[in-house]
């Protein structure tokens, strides 16, 4: 049982890094129109309606401290809107069933969107940049759009791995008992 | 249900509590900068050797298709660039006259601080800003190469940007594109001074925007080079932002403003040069904080 728990918290750590070095390095080079895709909100929201609301909020956090310490001006501003982000998606995961990919593509959609909406609030807004329609226009609604078409893509990939473990969690879990 | 219950309360004192650790974080980190000191030292041991390497590859890869370029493209390209050395020859030796010149009079007027022979320490882009609403990168040097915070960070003849943080083994560089830069600027010609400021929505043309510039009699036209300013207190005086792509007197009468044409491509950044004096350490203001 402890095993296969580390096993499933070292692959976490390890998707948290992939998708963090992926969104700096290979996304920028992917970018349309200089918008490029949020791969680290589609990791958050999905670990949160697939594995609970605690799950989400500590990947969450880790995402964003990331994100804090190479390029923030504050250390914890991400790490708490990607920590909010993984909860709230959290609380839909008894909504959630993986065969169907529209409830997670919504779910991602609207994290996006308010994500996209707080950083416009906090980092644009109170200096006084007032000129919501164009950053809604060039810059949210692309980042939406791109964000959910990657997730087509990514998505399954992070379904078939929690798949995986979830069976060999069974099946450790059946040996015991 | 009982376990459900229970689950979800643990679940909402957990999100206080790192609720409460990020709204510390933060608070430390604007009072206190020197809590990024271990962290930074963290992200140096695990992030910024991969994205290192990811680099390495992503080099190696263009250098591989780099190399299926045909011979009569490089040939053609051979011939053109002799004909610039030749030009260049030619305008080399003109400026070294005036050089002579200028030192001479430099001489005579007692100005000793050259700006043109900053050190410099070359580095190479690593990594992107994540986001798409700000433009800042990591580079793959940072204090151990004398990197630090406040050092101008300049690519080809262009000023690129400043370098807000530094690490061990990395540092992080806001352009001067980006949304939150305002840079004290001049025209070269005319030394009339303005700000330079990055604008979100002129990003993605790669412009940057101009204002406060006096509307005197000097002329400033489309063309003229916009360079950092004397009395900026960040920059290096007489680094080259960009070239004026456009002027307007505004409705006050009394100052101009208008769009400049960054001489660095933000876009394709690769290698970058970093000047390692601060503005501060040459005018000895540096210890005021």
């Amino acid at each position: 049982m402890k095993v296969v728990k580390i096993k499933r918290m070292l692959m976490t750590v390890f998707l948290i890094l992939i998708c963090y070095l992926l969104q700096c390095t290979v996304f920028p080079a992917l970018a349309l129109a200089s918008i490029k895709p949020n791969l680290m909100i589609i990791l958050t929201a999905s670990f949160g309606f697939m594995r609970g609301s605690r799950t989400g909020m500590l990947v969450g956090f880790f995402s964003g401290l990331l994100i804090d310490i190479q390029f923030g001006n504050i250390l914890g501003f991400y790490a708490l809107i990607y920590m909010l982000i993984g909860y709230f998606n959290g609380l839909f995961q008894q909504m959630y069933f993986d065969e169907d990919i529209k409830f997670p593509l919504i779910l991602i959609g609207i994290s996006e969107f308010m994500y996209g909406l707080i950083i416009y609030f906090f980092m644009f807004m109170l200096r006084s940049e007032f000129n919501f329609p164009y950053y809604f226009m060039h810059i949210i609604v692309p980042e939406l759009i791109y964000t959910m078409l990657i997730t087509l893509g990514i998505y399954p990939l992070i379904l078939f791995m929690n798949h995986k473990l979830e069976a060999e969690e069974k099946r450790s879990a059946s040996k015991f008992v | 249900m009982k376990k459900k219950n229970q689950t979800s309360a643990t679940n909402k004192y957990w999100l206080l509590l790192l609720s409460i650790l990020c709204v510390l974080l933060m608070v430390l980190s604007v009072f206190a900068e020197e809590i990024r000191g271990p962290l930074k030292g963290i992200a140096s041991v695990t992030v910024i050797p991969m994205q290192k390497g990811i680099n390495q590859i992503g080099i190696w890869i263009g250098d591989f298709s780099e190399n299926f370029e045909t011979l009569d493209q490089l040939k053609s390209e051979n011939e053109k660039l002799q004909e610039q050395v030749e030009q260049l020859v030619v305008e080399n030796s003109n400026l070294q006259e005036e050089k002579y010149e200028l030192e001479r009079l430099q001489a005579l007027y007692k100005l000793d601080q050259n700006y043109a022979d900053y050190p410099k320490v070359g580095a190479r882009v690593i990594g992107k800003d994540s986001g798409n609403w700000f433009s800042t990168f990591t580079i793959d040097k940072g204090t151990n190469d004398g990197v630090k915070e406040g050092q101008n960070v300049l690519a080809g003849s262009g000023l690129v940007g400043i370098v807000t943080q530094a690490g061990p083994t990395w540092a992080t560089v806001r352009s001067i594109i980006d949304d939150a830069s305002n840079i004290s600027g001049m025209a070269l010609s005319t030394s009339d001074k303005c700000i330079v400021s990055g604008d979100l929505s002129l990003m993605s043309e790669g412009k940057l925007r101009f204002e406060q510039m006096e509307n005197n009699d000097s002329e400033v036209e489309v063309g003229e080079q916009i360079v950092t300013s004397y009395i900026s207190d960040k920059y290096l005086q007489g680094l080259l932002i960009g070239y004026i792509s456009e002027v307007n007197i505004d409705a006050n009468n009394l100052t101009r403003s208008g769009y400049i044409t960054p001489v660095v491509d933000f876009k394709n950044l690769q290698e970058v040069l970093v000047i390692t004096t601060t503005k501060g350490e040459i005018t000895g203001t540096d210890k005021t904080e």
